[in-house]
């Protein structure tokens, strides 16, 4: 009878019938391992993706139930939303050809207002009895549900194909990024429940800045969705900026600092953009931080057109962001981020000390959504 | 939010083969162990099957009620959100839950104390507190 001498001295090495059949059992396990190992490993990766896709469609039907529980308690729709919803989940917007790059912002830009109308279009039959703030939250609410379904769909797109083409690099590459994919449906999946009562979101940490500073001063509509104040702050004259709120928007900054320039005949001093910033692991929410550029996220379009606007002038541009992840960003509001607008509007009274005179023109922009917040 | 389980859990067949299998075994290895121990024969034989078939045991009742426990209860976690409202007159605040259509800088009902209508300065979600 065959023997491994290791094994054997493992389990007593005694020639007895126990002892053989210890013998045959690890041998049984080096072979299949030997031969089969890669393909265990695969089963276990594909039993830990196929648990992580069941707490993803989980996720996703929860946002979808939200999504529809709020339009009908919103919306006042006779009949049921469901199909109309269903089909609004799998929408697509495809990107501008850029085998020639020459103006394709523009031809984005278009696009993502054809999407943007289509959406507020389509929220308005679901949802006729919503007001404009309402309208704006169930839009945002429904793109949460559309992430949701569409990371669910994704996940088990490679699952299927893994199991398909008993590939084990199809099923690794997917089980590798897994653990960042979850967190972001989880942001998502609370983002969901955010937008669909209209609260504050991380995000939302620009806006709060604005707001503040514009509070007792009239708005007016500059752009699509922004509004401007012109406010007196150390002795300049501040031309304020934020998305219209309370309802879930972005708006449209670039195009409304663009305005101001043209309006002012490029005669700004400098411009302040406050944005939320994705902050890197060991850093703390709501940590300040400031610098040069556009702080401004999103496809790039508005970034696009406020340097478009600025380079003819030379205006200089500074970023104060706060750092917060992915998901405080698209979750309630942290309290250390709230806390955070005071010493953002400290260091703009400072900037604006140190880098301009008395009677100079500038503009403050708070970028980000400004759902949960008004003016 | 909860999804509420299955209270019977199916258990595949192959799996119960393999446990009753590693039960016996692990009867058999530590009759060996007790029956080497009580002639006074090859001791150290006899120690090494008393660790198997007590690590069997264990191994086969661990991997029994995981196939029987409940499979876990799917949900979401909503955290807690809180709405400031102070008057701007003498400055008295109060804290509450958040309701549908609250908004920062929204003007709400007059102050208990001096009537004038209060703002809601503060919206955010109350952290929970690590142990």
């Amino acid at each position: 009878m065959f023997m491994i001498p290791q094994v054997a001295g493992l389990l007593g090495g005694g020639d007895n019938i126990v002892s053989l059949i210890f013998q045959l059992i690890f041998t049984g396990i080096f072979v299949v391992f030997m031969f089969y190992g890669q393909r265990v490993q695969m089963m276990v990766m594909i039993r830990e993706v196929e648990s992580h896709l069941r707490r993803l469609k989980f996720i996703k039907d929860d946002g979808r139930k939200v999504a529809i529980d709020t339009i009908k308690e919103v919306g006042k729709l006779n009949g049921d939303p469901s199909e109309r919803i269903d089909q609004f989940l799998e929408y697509i917007a495809i990107t501008p050809q850029d085998m020639d790059p020459s103006g394709i912002v523009w031809k984005l830009d278009h696009i993502l207002d054809v999407r943007d109308t289509r959406f507020k279009d389509e929220v308005k039959l679901m949802a006729p009895a919503a007001d404009e703030t309402q309208l704006n939250n169930l839009e945002n609410t429904l793109e949460a549900a559309m992430a949701l379904h569409s990371i669910y769909k994704v996940i088990r797109h490679f699952y299927l194909l893994g199991k398909k083409t008993l590939s084990l690099y199809v099923i690794m590459q997917i089980q590798m990024v897994l653990p960042l994919i979850m967190q972001q449906a989880e942001a998502y999946a609370q983002a969901l429940r955010a937008f669909s009562v209209g609260q504050p979101i991380g995000d939302g940490a620009g806006p709060l800045v604005a707001g503040k500073l514009m509070q007792g001063y009239e708005t007016k509509e500059i752009a699509r969705d922004i509004i401007v104040a012109e406010v007196p702050i150390e002795g300049r004259t501040a031309f304020i900026l934020k998305a219209k709120g309370p309802g879930g928007n972005v708006g449209k900054p670039g195009e409304a600092i663009s305005e101001i320039v043209k309006q002012k005949k490029g005669k700004i001093v400098t411009i302040i953009m406050i944005d939320a910033a994705l902050k890197l692991e060991g850093e703390k929410p709501g940590e300040v931080a400031e610098g040069v550029g556009a702080a401004i996220g999103g496809p790039g379009v508005e970034q696009f057109k406020i340097e478009e606007a600025i380079v003819k002038h030379k205006i200089p541009l500074n970023a104060i962001i706060v750092k917060q992840d992915l998901g405080d960003a698209v979750s309630p509001m942290r309290k250390e981020i709230f806390e955070a607008a005071d010493p953002v509007i400290t260091r703009i009274k400072r900037l604006l000390l140190e880098r301009t005179k008395e009677g100079d023109n500038v503009i403050i922009a708070g970028i980000g959504n400004t759902i949960g917040i008004g003016q | 939010m909860t999804e509420k389980a299955n209270s019977v859990n199916k258990v595949s067949p192959l799996l119960l083969v393999m446990i009753l299998v590693a039960f016996i075994l692990s009867l058999i290895a530590l009759y060996i162990a007790f029956d080497s121990l009580a002639t006074q024969t090859e001791a150290l034989d006899a120690y090494s099957f008393l660790a198997i078939g007590f690590g069997g045991l264990a191994l086969s009742a661990y991997l029994l009620l995981q196939s029987r426990s409940k499979p876990k209860v799917l949900s979401i976690e909503l955290p807690r959100v809180l709405t400031t409202i102070e008057c701007p007159k003498c400055d008295f605040k109060n804290i509450r839950d958040f309701q549908r259509d609250d908004y920062i800088f929204k003007k709400t009902d007059s102050c208990q104390k001096c009537n004038e209508a209060m703002t809601i300065t503060a919206i955010y979600r109350e952290e929970k507190k690590k142990n």
